[in-house]
């Protein structure tokens, strides 16, 4: 693994601050892994916060959708999407009173009557998926085909520039803690892990403060790229990694990360679905740097705005981490559920790829946290030797993209990577 | 304005990762180039001014020679990489310093032009140019690559290098030869001109294995294999040999520090890294011992490099969830 400069000192100390609403939305049918939604709302219906505005009625993967503002919808069509390119999308105009659907709290007696089956019914319904960037619904994850004795927090939050999953620890700790239990007892898992890195102090300080005598072990990992990977975390806190080709549940483990639980939290007790997230918008573009919590929908450009003036002009910008999170082509492309950061960059801190000869120097063999070959493969993709490129195990990578920040030769290894992987798939 | 949407289209759209380390090929040869200068500025004060003259001479042919040939290829003209600057110098620190200066050009014409661009350039080369370069020289003009202007004597005066003393003068230990282990550490000795100085070699080495652009597995494994073996095997019997002196004379710590650890022409992995550099180590003992020449490093890491391929396709990672690395041989 790699160690990364953290970059996290724009935001690092910054309260998670509302954004403003937007006077528009745009909220894609498909903010998850799965089936995208169908919308129940009409162009002129008036909607309001936390409205199931799009779901599907047939029983397979998906997550359904609320408004995040109240207004009036204006169109159902093809917008940008952030992961997508494009795709359907609900946009809806404000109508600047901010009015929310009644949401029904539970109080912690009836949650502790709740089984398994009802609380992860609750986290179906509330829409949530997986925070962290994956965007697998919650409720699938929870509901492991085989026992899992072990519930692993993710708090590693490994990507340079991204302060939101830390701010939630310090600031909603004791949320967190309940979602966290929550999560744990829907799964039947008796251990329970709280694994943050050691470049979050306050957070790790917030946790120790809070637990006492519970049953969670906060484990402090030591700061490296890409921990936050799931594979990569069960690895440093268990010493266990899990067989190739196999999932976590496989040996009896169930991760969440840090925002899900938290979303977690507020479905279960507040009742509240997921139509709002906490995220980073920052880069050295940006003069006002902030942690916000934006809802689901608002476009880069709200942020961009809320966040400037600019200092200089972004030549990318990237949804996500600055490691695996996906370059932009507009400043229409929304907020999703997944979406834990928006980093506005400019040309001083990135270079145009090169992607010059390799000289084999093995950076990318050291620094490829799952003990691939890269440069073999990129060069077998290059000779068009799908055979050889799949033997060298292209299908495994997950485009942590930790080859491509230290090859000297500015090889686009992960662009090759998805090339083979899309041939191979066909 | 930065805000005006048709600025979006001007975006940078490509695959993660979105931030770079910053390292460069330039950056890093220009480093190791760095690192080697400590080594050649001894071998200026122990063999004189001919030694500078031979290091400017084949730098500069070196980087002719690159450019000529990418200029008539129509390819882009990359001498700013440091690569054919690098080549050069080290082209230099193997050779004596008292060599016709049309040695050196003729030696960096070969290593450019044949043992690298001729293979497609930086990255493709089997084997390491300028050792290459260097057992070409050897074997055409063994004369001029084998007298050894003797220390801080500027009257053209030879003498022999220590390892020929005894291989050949059957000397059996150190203080026959009229040399301490000091002496050898500091330079004053016969040999080539940047092998000579070990002291401003290790320097060099520490900067380069501290700023991680070279690793320790090859040169470790090299050094201690031959002075192991060495040791093991003396000339007068079982364990009777001299540790200290088979790793200080020659070219060992040149050879082991700057040289194995060559990119294009090492191993990718640690172990295949470790794996190289004993076996390097073992033939440079076996060279040394039963060959015809007192000294192996050169050829010894020539024919490791040309093992390479070998030892990268056996010698593997460990697969995350996999035992084993798997192997990659195409089905």
């Amino acid at each position: 693994m790699l160690r990364l400069p953290q970059l996290k000192d724009l935001t690092a100390n910054l309260p998670i601050r509302p954004a403003k609403i937007p006077k528009k939305v745009y909220i894609p049918l498909s903010q998850h892994i799965g089936k995208p939604c169908e919308p129940i709302v009409k162009v002129g219906d008036t909607v309001k916060a936390g409205q199931l505005i799009a779901t599907l009625s047939e029983k397979t993967i998906f997550a359904p959708v609320h408004s995040s503002i109240s207004g009036r919808v204006t169109a159902i069509d093809e917008f940008p999407h952030p992961l997508l390119g494009a795709s359907r999308a609900i946009a809806i105009e404000s109508d600047t009173a901010d009015e929310k659907k009644e949401f029904k709290r539970l109080s912690q007696t009836d949650i502790d009557k709740l089984d398994s089956q009802n609380i992860r019914r609750i986290i179906a319904d509330a829409g949530i998926v997986g925070m962290g960037g994956a965007g697998f619904p919650s409720s699938v994850k929870l509901s492991p085909p085989k026992p899992v004795d072990t519930f692993i927090l993710n708090g590693a939050e490994c990507e340079p520039y991204l302060t939101g999953d830390s701010r939630l620890m310090v600031e909603k700790t004791e949320e967190i803690i309940l979602g966290l239990f929550l999560a744990a007892r829907c799964v039947g898992a008796k251990n329970i892990y709280a694994a943050i890195e050691d470049n979050k102090p306050q957070a790790i300080e917030a946790f120790k403060d809070i637990l006492g005598q519970r049953q969670i072990k906060i484990v402090v990992l030591k700061s490296q790229y890409p921990q936050g990977g799931e594979k990569q975390l069960i690895k440093s806190v268990l010493k266990k990694e899990v067989p190739s080709g196999k999932l976590p549940f496989d040996i009896g483990v169930v991760v969440h990360n840090v925002a899900t639980v938290y979303a977690i939290y507020e479905a279960v007790y507040l009742g509240k679905p997921l139509y709002e997230r906490a995220l980073t918008v920052t880069g050295d573009c940006l003069k006002h740097p902030q942690n916000l919590l934006v809802r689901l929908g608002t476009t880069i450009k709200d942020l961009m705005d809320e966040c400037g003036p600019l200092k200089k002009e972004p030549q990318r910008v990237v949804l996500g981490g600055p490691m695996m999170g996906v370059a932009q082509y507009s400043l229409m492309a929304p907020v999703v559920k997944s979406t834990n950061g928006i980093i506005f960059l400019s040309e001083g801190e990135i270079e145009k790829a090169e992607n010059a000869f390799c000289i084999r120097c093995s950076r990318c063999v050291e620094s490829c946290p799952l003990g691939l070959l890269p440069c073999m493969i990129a060069l077998a993709v290059e000779k068009g030797r799908w055979d050889l490129a799949k033997a060298y195990g292209v299908l495994e990578c997950m485009e942590c993209g930790a080859c491509n920040y230290v090859c000297p030769q500015r090889r686009n290894i992960v662009e090759v990577v998805r090339q083979a992987k899309e041939k191979l798939h066909r | 304005m930065p805000n005006s949407p048709s600025k979006e289209s001007h975006f940078v759209v490509s695959a993660g990762a979105h931030i770079h380390s910053g390292e460069s090929v330039p950056k890093i040869m220009w480093t190791v180039f760095l690192a080697l200068l400590p080594a050649g500025a001894c071998g200026v004060i122990v063999f004189g001014f001919a030694a500078l003259k031979v290091m400017l001479i084949s730098v500069a042919s070196c980087l002719i020679t690159e450019a000529l040939i990418q200029k008539l290829s129509h390819k882009k003209i990359s001498i700013h990489d440091g690569s054919a600057a690098l080549t050069g110098l080290l082209l230099a620190y193997n050779l004596p310093s008292g060599v016709p200066l049309w040695i050196p050009v003729i030696g960096s014409i070969f290593a450019i032009a044949v043992c690298k661009q001729a293979f497609g350039g930086l990255g493709a080369n089997i084997f390491n140019p300028a050792l290459a370069a260097r057992a070409f020289l050897l074997v055409s003009w063994p004369k001029y690559m084998t007298s050894w202007p003797k220390p801080f004597n500027v009257d053209g005066v030879t003498s022999a290098t220590p390892l020929m003393m005894m291989k050949e003068a059957h000397v059996f230990n150190i203080s026959q030869m009229g040399v301490s282990y000091m002496d050898l550490f500091m330079g004053v000795r016969g040999g080539c001109i940047g092998e000579v100085c070990i002291f401003a070699l290790i320097i060099g080495a520490i900067y380069l294995l501290w700023k991680r652009y070279i690793w320790y597995q090859t040169p470790l494994a090299f050094i201690f294999t031959t002075g192991i073996l060495s040791w093991l095997f003396g000339a007068q019997g079982f364990m009777t040999g001299d540790f200290l002196f088979s790793i200080l004379s020659g070219g060992l710590i040149l050879g082991a520090f700057f040289m194995a650890t060559d990119y294009v022409t090492a191993p990718l992995t640690k172990r295949g890294r470790l794996v190289f550099g004993v076996a390097c180590g073992g033939l440079t003992f076996i060279i040394r011992k039963f060959g015809g020449y007192p000294e192996g490093v050169s050829y010894a890491i020539l024919m490791m490099n040309a093992a390479v391929p070998l030892i990268d396709r056996y010698v593997r990672p460990r697969r995350y969830g996999t035992q084993i690395g798997t192997d990659a041989r195409a089905k």
